[in-house]
C-alpha cells in the first residue's frame, strides 16, 4: 500500500515535471542566447491556455487537435515581443532587463484580465479526460497525454538544436555571440528566434495544461518561480538540463507535499534549491 | 560663504514636508502623502544594498514582513511597547540577513536576484502557515490604547510625522554610509569588483554590512506599516509583489543615488494611486494595464531613472549654453570677458 502510494506520488511528480522541464527550456534558451531572464515567461504559458480555451469554447476545438496552430501564434507572439520591446534592452543595465520583463508579466496579466475577466475557466469534455492504470498505478489520463506531449516537443526543441543549420545557428550564438557574427549569423534574427521558440514552449505547456488545470489570468505565476529553480539547476542555457532538472523538481515537489503536506511543497524546493545552490552556485548541471 | 541654491531648495521642501499637514486637511491627500513617504524610506532602504552595493535583491519583503510580525507578535503576546518591538524587529531582520546573506552574496547577478526572491518565498510560505502568527487570516492590532506612547493614531497626521521622520532617518544613514569608507568599498565592489579584492577589500564583509542595514531599516518600515493599518497578513507585508516595488522605486528615480527613491516614490505612488482612483472601479484591471505599461516604458526608455534623465538634461543644456555663448562671433578671436547680449542674434 505504502509502496504504492509512493509510485504513484513518484508519477504524478515526473508527469508535472514535464510540464515544468517545458516551460523552462524556453527560459532557458532565452538567458542562454542574450543573457536576459524573462519574467513573462509564465504569461505565453497563460496565453496558451486562453487560445486553446477559446478555440474550444468558440468552434468546439480540440485542445490536443490545435496545439499546432497555438505553438505558431505563441511563436509569433514571442517574435514580437522581441521585436517591440526587447530589442531596445539588449545593452541595458541587468536591473532595466529585470524591470522590463517583469513590466511586461503584469501588463500582460492585466490585458487577460482586462479582456477574459479574472474568472476561473477550465474545458470540459476534451477528447482526454478520466484516468487509465498502468502497472499498478492509477494515472489521470489528461496527465499522462501532457507528459508525453511535453516530451515529444523537447525531442523536438532537441532535435531542432542539435540536427539542422538554424538551431547550430543558435547554439553558436549562445556560446559565443561575436564570433557566431563574424561567421555571418545575425544575432538578432536568433534572439528573436529564441523568443519565438521560448514563447512556442511555454505556450505548448500551456495547452498540454490546460485540459485539466483552472485557466486564469495570474495562472502564470504558479509555473515560473518553479521554472527558475528548474533554469538554475540545469545551468543557465542548457536544454537538457533543464529537462532533467524538471522532472527532478516536479518529483521533490510532490514528495515534499506527501512528506510535510502540500502546503509546502513549494518551500521543499526552494529550500533544496538553495541548498544546491550553496554548493554549486553554477547549478546542478551546469558547467564550472 | 552663503547657502547654496541645492541646500537652500531642499531646507524648502523639507519645510514644506513637516508643515504638510496643517496645509491640507483632506485625509486622502494626507494619505497618499504618507504612501509616498513609506514607498521613499523602503526605496532608500532597498537602494543602500541595491544601488551602492549593485546587489538586486528581489525579496526585501521578507525583512518588511519580519519587521511588521515581530513589532505585531510581541505587542499582542507580551504587550510589549511597539516603539521597542520596532527596533527588535529592525534586529531580527538584521539577524536574519546574515542568514541571508551567506545563502545569497556567493551568487552573481541574475543567480542572486532569484535566490533572493526564493527566500523571501519560504518566508512567505512559512507565515501564511504559521498558527501563532495568524497563518493566512493576519494579525489585527487592537485600538484601545492611542497616543505616541502606543504608536496608534485616530487621526492620520502623526503617522505623517513618523513616516516622515522614519524617511529622513534612513536617508542621514544612507548619507553617512555614502560619505564613509563603506560606501566608497561599496562603489568598488560594485563597478570593479575584481579590482576592489586585489586591493584587499573584503568583499563579503562589505556586502552584508549594506544588506543588514538596508534589513534594519526596511523592517522599521514593516513596524510602522503594522500600526499604521493595524492589521497585517502575509500577502500585505510579504508578499513578491511587495519586493519588487521597492526596488521599482529606487530604479524609477535612479539607483546609487541619495534621492533618487524618493523622486521616484513620488512619481510611482501617485500615479498607482491616481490610476487606481480613476480605473480601479472597474474591476477589469484597467489600472494594471496602465501601472505596468510605465514600468516598461520607464525601462525600455530611461534605463538609468529620472534624476538621471534630469542630470543628462542638465548636461545637454548646459553644453548648448557654452556652445551659444561661443558660436555667434566665430571669426573673432574671443578677447577679454563676453558681453552678456552676446548669446542675442547678432546686432541690430
Amino acid at each position: 500500500m505504502t509502496a504504492e502510494i509512493l509510485l504513484q506520488t513518484l508519477a504524478s511528480g515526473v508527469l508535472i515535471g514535464l510540464i515544468y522541464a517545458l516551460v523552462a527550456i524556453g527560459l532557458t534558451m532565452i538567458f542562454g542566447v542574450m543573457d536576459i531572464v524573462n519574467f513573462a515567461h509564465g504569461e505565453f504559458l497563460m496565453l496558451g491556455m486562453y487560445a486553446s480555451f477559446w478555440l474550444f469554447a468558440l468552434f468546439a476545438l480540440d485542445p490536443l487537435l490545435t496545439l499546432p496552430l497555438t505553438v505558431l501564434m505563441l511563436f509569433a507572439f514571442g517574435m514580437l515581443l522581441y521585436k517591440l520591446v526587447i530589442r531596445r534592452i539588449i545593452d541595458a543595465p541587468m536591473l532595466s532587463q529585470i524591470f522590463t520583463t517583469f513590466g511586461l508579466m503584469i501588463l500582460l496579466r492585466g490585458v487577460a484580465q482586462f479582456l477574459w475577466k479574472p474568472d476561473f475557466r477550465s474545458i470540459e469534455g476534451s477528447w482526454v479526460s478520466g484516468s487509465v492504470k498502468l502497472a499498478g498505478i492509477q494515472l489521470g489520463r489528461p496527465q499522462l497525454v501532457a507528459g508525453l506531449g511535453a516530451i515529444a516537443v523537447t525531442a523536438l526543441v532537441h532535435f531542432f538544436l542539435t540536427r539542422t543549420r538554424l538551431g547550430a545557428a543558435l547554439e553558436a550564438t549562445a556560446a559565443d555571440k561575436e564570433a557566431a557574427q563574424l561567421m555571418g549569423i545575425d544575432s538578432h534574427r536568433m534572439f528573436a528566434l529564441a523568443w519565438g521558440i521560448g514563447a512556442a514552449c511555454a505556450g505548448a505547456a500551456g495547452v498540454l495544461l490546460a485540459t485539466f488545470f483552472p485557466i486564469f489570468p495570474e495562472v502564470g505565476a504558479n509555473f515560473i518561480l518553479l521554472a527558475f529553480v528548474v533554469v538554475n539547476l540545469g545551468g543557465f542555457g542548457s536544454v537538457t538540463g533543464a529537462f532533467w532538472a524538471g522532472i527532478l523538481v516536479g518529483v521533490i515537489e510532490v514528495m515534499g507535499g506527501l512528506l510535510l503536506g502540500p502546503q509546502y511543497k513549494t518551500a521543499v524546493v526552494l529550500v533544496l534549491f538553495l541548498a544546491v545552490l550553496m554548493f554549486r552556485p553554477q547549478g546542478l548541471m551546469g558547467k564550472a | 560663504m552663503k547657502p547654496s541654491k541645492k541646500s537652500l531648495a531642499l531646507g524648502a521642501v523639507a519645510l514644506a514636508a513637516v508643515l504638510l499637514p496643517f496645509i491640507t486637511h483632506s485625509p486622502s491627500h494626507l494619505n497618499l502623502a504618507i504612501l509616498v513617504l513609506m514607498a521613499a524610506q523602503l526605496g532608500v532602504a532597498w537602494n543602500l544594498l541595491g544601488g551602492y552595493a549593485g546587489q538586486v535583491s528581489l525579496g526585501h519583503a521578507a525583512f518588511y514582513g519580519l519587521g511588521a510580525y515581530t513589532s505585531t507578535m510581541l505587542l499582542l503576546n507580551f504587550g510589549l511597547n511597539p516603539w521597542l518591538g520596532m527596533l527588535l524587529g529592525g534586529a531580527v531582520a538584521a539577524l536574519s540577513s546574515l542568514a541571508f546573506g551567506w545563502s545569497c552574496f556567493r551568487l552573481k547577478g541574475h543567480y542572486f536576484a532569484m535566490a533572493t526572491i526564493a527566500v523571501a518565498e519560504i518566508v512567505q510560505i512559512v507565515f501564511t502557515n504559521w498558527e501563532d502568527a495568524g497563518s493566512a487570516v493576519g494579525l489585527t492590532i487592537p485600538m484601545d490604547q492611542r497616543g505616541w506612547g502606543a504608536m496608534v493614531f485616530a487621526d492620520k497626521a502623526p503617522y505623517y510625522w513618523l513616516a516622515l521622520g522614519l524617511l529622513v532617518l534612513t536617508l542621514l544613514a544612507t548619507w553617512a554610509v555614502e560619505r564613509s569608507h563603506i560606501g566608497y568599498y561599496l562603489r568598488a565592489i560594485k563597478d570593479e569588483p575584481d579590482a576592489a579584492r586585489s586591493i584587499g577589500i573584503n568583499i563579503a564583509r562589505y556586502k552584508q554590512v549594506a544588506l543588514s542595514l538596508s534589513a534594519f531599516f526596511t523592517a522599521l518600515g514593516g513596524s510602522l506599516y503594522a500600526q499604521k493599518e493595524l492589521y497585517i497578513d502575509p500577502g500585505s507585508v510579504l508578499s513578491t509583489a511587495l519586493s519588487i516595488k521597492m526596488a521599482l522605486v529606487s530604479i524609477l528615480g535612479g539607483v546609487g543615488t541619495l534621492f533618487g527613491p524618493v523622486v521616484g516614490a513620488v512619481v510611482l505612488t501617485t500615479i498607482e494611486e491616481l490610476t487606481r482612483a480613476s480605473f480601479g472601479g472597474t474591476g477589469r484591471g484597467t489600472d494594471t494595464i496602465i501601472y505596468a505599461a510605465l514600468i516598461v516604458g520607464i525601462a525600455v526608455f530611461y534605463p538609468s531613472g529620472l534624476i538621471g534623465w534630469f542630470r543628462e538634461w542638465q548636461r545637454r543644456r548646459a553644453a548648448q549654453r557654452a556652445e551659444r555663448r561661443a558660436a555667434p562671433k566665430p571669426a573673432r578671436i574671443p578677447s577679454g570677458d563676453q558681453p552678456a547680449y552676446s548669446t542675442d542674434e547678432g546686432q541690430s
